[in-house]
């Protein structure tokens, strides 16, 4: 999951760094194939290279040691703003059939939970070129419609971005989970794109909350390389963020 | 030490009763994860402040136990949790089951939130901006409006400016007059202190003017915005201050452990707030091993830069 996650970096971007899982993504992009990926944290910091030890939050006094800037959350907002950012990571307790977010109200075996809120991943999904989304793969994660919409996807399908004024090149372009890549059609419907190694189509199926639909050319998600998994072991020895 | 300002030092007890009252709107936590004002937010505790308005970005565990400790009519913010365990049970109880009070929720985003008080700061009515356009948070929220802009065709989202009554910011040093060096993460914590009525500084020192003068790039709130500075040494723990001490991780988790359930979120105040009366007992309570293992290890300081002519 991490490995492909690191995989939707190229090199030379600008990519918002999420907390948690894609921090670690961006460590191994930046470590493999792209070496010349800046990352922008939300707190205002800029980054040409991976931290030097695991990271907590993006405020441990790690992530700022070396860094190449470090200003105010607007600083770096502002990039997001512009376009100039080309991909974004988010994490979410719920996504939908149209790639929309849900962090702020969950749903336990039927009772409402208050989840944190936004963060930045409504500002992350709504201004940056290409959203990606990591989590895992069950039906209560994977939802037809989200209950609540924290953060804009493809709204109710295609030309809804647009018509909401969302700007031009921005919207979601994969979903990575514990199981599979979704990514989206013409009509912002998420399809199934690959199935990581030993996964059957059956079971990512039966375990997404609706009628997932699936690529004409299915592949299989490339196993991460012997390279990739030493640079996650490196960052997280002790699998803090990386729980398998 | 030279220079004529009149010096704002106080204790932080001090500082607290004079500036912070029932029902005030305060920012708290503007650097993130980073320089939390732990001290100020437990002696608020202390002092049973009600009604309080809490402005910030994400709040990582701060904003929690003031909810938990009653202290709280209204929540305006991005995310409130424990930023590496995850949830905040106070905030739940609250929002789920009205424990220990009901509360109201103005959901932001970072950018929203940092617009607000940019609005604030620039003395102007709101900011417009893309960010939440066809979300939920813009229909619930009634600080975000959308309209259209009147220069080209596009929609817009209008932030409505905020005016907190007092920011809190923990910061690395201030003079006796409230000029602050601030380095590491920044957050909104600028704009934060600009745009509200009072500042409080919480400083780990106290510094000469020469010190601040000497690099005024870095004088990130200068002193007459400044309504109190308070000296407290690791008045951020377990939040890390750069440069002084790291995150103290463990602390945030344990939180996490021992707040899942009410009676535990009642102990726990009562051993790390309610029977300590000062910053220096907390630091007591946490132990000598610990405060020194979560000491700077390896210094790593910034070439000086020459402002000579």
């Amino acid at each position: 999951m991490v490995a492909a996650a690191a995989r939707e970096i190229q090199d030379g971007e600008l990519v918002f760094v999420g907390m948690r899982l894609p921090m670690i993504a961006f460590g191994v992009a930046k470590r493999t194939h792209a070496p010349g990926a800046t990352g922008l944290f939300e707190s205002g910091v800029i980054r040409d290279t991976p931290a030097p030890e695991l990271l907590y939050t993006m405020g441990d006094p790690s992530n700022l040691l070396h860094a190449t800037f470090c200003g105010d959350m607007l600083s770096v907002m502002s990039l997001l703003q512009q376009g100039r950012v080309n991909v974004g990571f988010l994490g979410a307790a719920e996504v939908d059939r149209f790639g929309n977010l849900n962090t702020t109200w969950g749903n336990r075996n039927g009772q409402q939970i208050r989840l944190p809120g936004s963060g930045g991943a409504c500002d992350i999904a709504s201004l940056s070129q290409r959203t990606v989304v990591l989590l895992e793969h069950t039906c209560q994660r994977l939802v037809s419609r989200v209950g609540h919409m924290t953060s804009p996807g493809n709204g109710t399908g295609n030309g809804w971005r647009r018509e909401q004024g969302l700007p031009r090149r921005s919207g979601p372009s994969a979903i990575i989970t514990t199981m599979a890549v979704l990514r989206f059609g013409d009509d912002g419907e998420a399809y199934l794109a690959s199935v990581h190694p030993g996964v059957t189509v059956e079971e990512v199926l039966s375990h997404t909350g609706w009628t997932l639909r699936v690529a004409d050319e299915l592949a299989i998600t490339a196993e991460p390389q012997p390279e990739e998994l030493a640079v996650i072991r490196e960052i997280d020895p002790h699998h803090f963020w990386t729980k398998s | 030490m030279k220079g004529t300002a009149a010096s704002k030092v106080v204790s932080m007890q001090q500082a607290i009763a004079e500036h912070v009252p029932s029902g005030s709107v305060v920012v708290l936590g503007a650097q993130l994860e980073q320089m939390i004002p732990f001290a100020a937010g437990h002696e608020i505790i202390r002092q049973g402040r009600r009604d309080l308005t809490l402005v910030g970005p994400i709040s990582d565990i701060l904003f929690d136990q003031m909810i938990g400790a009653g202290c709280v009519s209204r929540v305006m913010a991005a995310w409130v949790g424990n930023a590496s365990a995850g949830m905040g049970y106070c905030f739940r109880r609250a929002l789920e089951k009205r424990i220990p009070r009901a509360i109201e929720t103005v959901d932001h985003t970072n950018l929203t939130l940092a617009l607000a008080l940019h609005a604030g700061a620039m003395g102007v009515p709101f900011m417009p901006t893309y960010t939440t356009l066809g979300s939920d948070l813009l229909k619930r929220n009634g600080n975000l409006r959308e309209f259209s802009s009147p220069v080209n065709e596009e929609r817009l989202v209008a932030v409505r400016a905020l005016r907190p009554d007092v920011a809190i910011l923990n910061v690395q040093r201030a003079d006796a007059a409230g000029n602050v060096h601030l380095w590491g993460s920044l957050g909104v914590a600028i704009d934060g202190a600009r745009a509200s009525r009072k500042v409080i500084v919480v400083a780990e020192e106290i510094v000469a003017p020469e010190i601040i003068t000497s690099d005024p790039n870095r004088t990130l709130i200068p002193g007459f915005l400044v309504a109190a500075v308070v000296r407290e040494p690791g008045g951020a723990h377990p939040a890390p201050v750069q440069g002084y001490y790291g995150r103290d991780h463990a602390f945030f988790h344990e939180y996490h452990d021992q707040t899942r359930e009410l009676d535990g979120f009642e102990r726990w105040i009562k051993r790390w707030v309610m029977e300590i009366p000062s910053r220096e007992s907390y630091l007591k309570r946490l132990g000598e091993t610990r405060v020194e293992s979560l000491r700077v290890r390896e210094h790593a300081f910034s070439v000086p830069v020459d402002f000579g002519f």
